[in-house]
């Protein structure tokens, strides 16, 4: 299986992004700049954490009108699984292609610590190692990750099922209804403010993030390789 | 030439920690009267005349990138300048 990890001016996770899928995961991982006009080659889309753009103007904002957007939306009509984790999840915010939109923390402070986080939907394919509800520790590194979109939208997001990680416990940022990540209605666009890629050994301080890479690989094998 | 003045503030309905805080410090200095603030972004433009309208230039621009429809409000002035 083969990952990109998408590369933006002010990207800064990328590294860890990478790292994450060669050495703990051990499967195949590039890393594309935004300028590319295909993402045909790739199994798996990730847009890493990070200050895209100086998040000048909003975060993600100008990010969204980066040329490998259309390739990236392409890849999620096509059902790839794309993860935006951090600026990742700004982005594809700004993109449309999940809704909602973030404000500045409530705290008005930028939160670097592990929280917990509540697994709500364990059927996706980037949940699927995890137990429902499961309550797993993974880093926060961010000034805006307080989630927010309006009554309706926040109805959808509840009936589909569409809330996949809630903060447990205390709630870090103000996000609406403890939200840490969403899906697509479809299911193959996860994005999250946790860093799941900076939770891959113990020797980071935990390895509860790397349950969720192996999901995607999961998914991935059983809808491609063919065992006999 | 025009001079477009934008104003962008978080949507009524959305809370703005921003202006709550600094609502907290105007207070704090006894200024008890304040009811609310709400800071938002002002941006200033100078745009050349083309053939398409200006106002509905301005607010494709407003929408597609200069606010955030979800929790933004914009508004605008246009304003026709000699540059020289």
């Amino acid at each position: 299986m083969k990952f990109a990890v998408v590369v933006f001016p002010g990207s800064n996770c990328d590294v860890d992004m990478y790292h994450a899928i060669s050495d703990e995961l051990g499967e195949e991982v590039e890393y594309v700049w935004h300028d590319v006009d295909s993402l045909d080659d790739f199994d798996a889309i990730l847009l890493p954490g990070g200050f895209s753009y100086g998040d000048y103007l909003r975060s993600g904002a100008i990010a969204r009108f980066s040329n490998v957007m259309k390739a990236i939306k392409k890849a999620a009509d096509e059902g790839k699984p794309i993860l935006g984790v951090c600026n990742g999840f700004q982005i594809l915010l700004e993109a449309g292609l999940l809704p909602g939109a973030m404000r500045r923390n409530n705290t008005l402070t930028f939160i670097c610590r592990p929280v917990k986080l509540r697994v709500e939907n364990n059927e996706t394919m980037f949940t699927s190692q995890y137990e429902r509800g499961e309550v797993i520790t993974i880093p926060i590194a961010h000034g805006e990750g307080n989630y927010y979109c309006d009554e309706q939208t926040l109805q959808q997001l509840t009936a589909n099922n569409q809330i996949v990680f809630r903060y447990e416990g205390e709630n870090p940022n103000g996000s609406l209804q403890n939200i840490a990540g969403i899906v697509n209605e479809k299911g193959n666009v996860l994005g999250m403010m946790p860093h799941p890629e900076r939770a891959v050994h113990e020797l980071l301080g935990g390895a509860d993030g790397l349950k969720l890479f192996q999901s995607i690989v999961t998914y991935w094998r059983d809808a491609h390789v063919v065992t006999t | 030439m025009y001079k477009v003045k934008v104003y962008v503030t978080l949507r009524e309905n959305v809370l703005d920690p921003q202006g709550n805080a600094v609502k907290g410090a105007l207070h704090s200095l006894n200024y008890r009267e304040v009811q609310d603030v709400r800071i938002g972004k002002f941006m200033e433009l100078l745009v050349e005349k083309s053939d398409r309208d200006i106002d509905a230039v301005v607010k494709e621009m407003c929408e597609k990138l200069l606010a955030n429809t979800v929790i933004e409000d914009y508004r605008y002035e246009i304003e026709e300048v000699v540059v020289q």
